[in-house]
């Protein structure tokens, strides 16, 4: 191990983190550069140097403020929100029954139009429908030349039996 | 038993509200720290962990414990962080002396150790915090979040290269770099320091010998 490389272990070295393999290299390393050597105290001699940085804990308002915008967030809606309708929904529920209401008691003259009118357009299709067949009966029924001809044989006579 | 800050968040999820409060309460004091020494301002500081909390307790609904918690709070923080530099929006202060007057622990502003007490100790105590900050504040910008976390969360080397979206072996070369330019920056203070040190070295060798 060289000066560079054990750049990247040192501090795991110091901090007790490093594998036995990488606390091997390190001691042999050390144990042979003064400079790094020298560099390992001093980095341990920082820490505590560094410890001398007192906190800064938060100020007395820091909790309540937290607490505040917290409670500004929306909350989850619990099972009993979920059941209990809000006043706004219940209110909103009501105007909807009102409203239906309203309109079922409007609505039942305005659908007999309707159906008198489907029931008109129904009868009106029909007669156009059979018109040639009132026509022909028209004309069938004025046609002299009909009234000249024999009552039509009984049914069961010889003549319509097919002849075998 | 301590319910695990994964549980407490899970329980937030499940619409306890008290779960939140005992993050809170928990991390309030590690979050404003870390953003103070990122930002440099107690304000802003103050502003961003606000935010940080706001945005925990937002993600509650789709939150899955794929991180430790706190890799992933310390994640917001740092990229609030960073972005608020970057934005420009803190107050560029000088570094000040000055800490809030009354402080929600009720812990002091400085802890200045009792060895030596009396105005004068305190006043060298508080020259050299000042030089530390310095120092730790004129770092760039990933080299001081990496130290911070390192250093003051003591937090492991595989969570903060997941806060900091590097590899570890990147992270420990960041570091020896953060810490070489400290060792540079704050000679002085470490001189005083092995100078401290070795007369108790000394005299335990000496109760040792004797």
């Amino acid at each position: 191990m060289n000066c560079e490389q054990l750049q990247e272990i040192l501090v795991a070295y110091l901090d007790i983190k490093a594998t036995p393999a990488e606390r091997r290299q390190v001691e042999a390393h050390l144990a042979e550069c003064a400079a790094c050597r020298g560099r390992a105290e001093e980095f341990q001699l920082l820490w505590g140097v560094l410890d001398e940085l007192p906190a800064v804990p938060p100020s007395a308002a820091f909790s309540a403020a937290v607490r505040a915008r917290v409670a500004q967030e929306p909350r989850r809606a619990s099972f009993w929100n979920w059941v209990r309708p809000s006043p706004r929904l219940a209110f909103a529920g009501t105007a909807l029954v009102v409203l239906s209401l309203w309109l079922s008691s409007s609505v039942p003259p305005a659908r007999q139009q309707v159906a008198t009118a489907q029931q008109g357009s129904e009868a009106e299709f029909r007669m156009i429908k059979d018109l040639p067949v009132l026509e022909d009966y028209d004309v069938l029924a004025d046609f002299d030349a009909l009234s000249d001809l024999s009552a039509p044989p009984q049914a069961g006579s010889e003549l319509e039996r097919p002849q075998m | 038993m301590a319910r695990s800050d994964v549980q407490l968040m899970l329980d937030v999820k499940a619409g306890d509200d008290s779960s939140f409060e005992l993050l809170l309460r928990k991390y309030r004091t590690p979050l404003v720290n870390f953003l103070y020494r990122m930002v440099r301002d107690t304000a802003t500081a103050e502003d961003l962990a606000q935010e940080v909390f706001l945005r925990v307790y937002r993600a509650r609904k789709d939150y899955a414990p794929s991180a430790k918690f706190t890799t992933w709070m310390f994640r917001i923080a740092t990229n609030l962080a960073l972005n608020s530099r970057r934005d420009g929006r803190y107050r560029q202060l000088e570094v000040s002396i000055d800490q809030p007057a009354e402080l929600e622990d009720g812990a002091p502003a400085f802890e200045v150790p009792d060895r030596q007490p009396g105005i004068e100790h305190q006043l060298i105590a508080r020259d050299r915090a000042d030089t530390i900050r310095r120092a730790v504040e004129s770092l760039p910008e990933k080299q001081r979040a990496a130290v911070l976390l390192h250093k003051y969360q003591e937090m492991d080397y595989d969570e903060i290269a997941g806060i900091l979206q590097c590899s570890e072996s990147a992270l420990k070369s960041l570091l020896f770099r953060a810490y070489e330019t400290l060792r540079v920056e704050l000679a002085s203070l470490v001189e005083t320091r092995r100078a401290e040190s070795q007369p108790k070295t000394q005299s335990r060798r000496g109760e040792m010998r004797s």
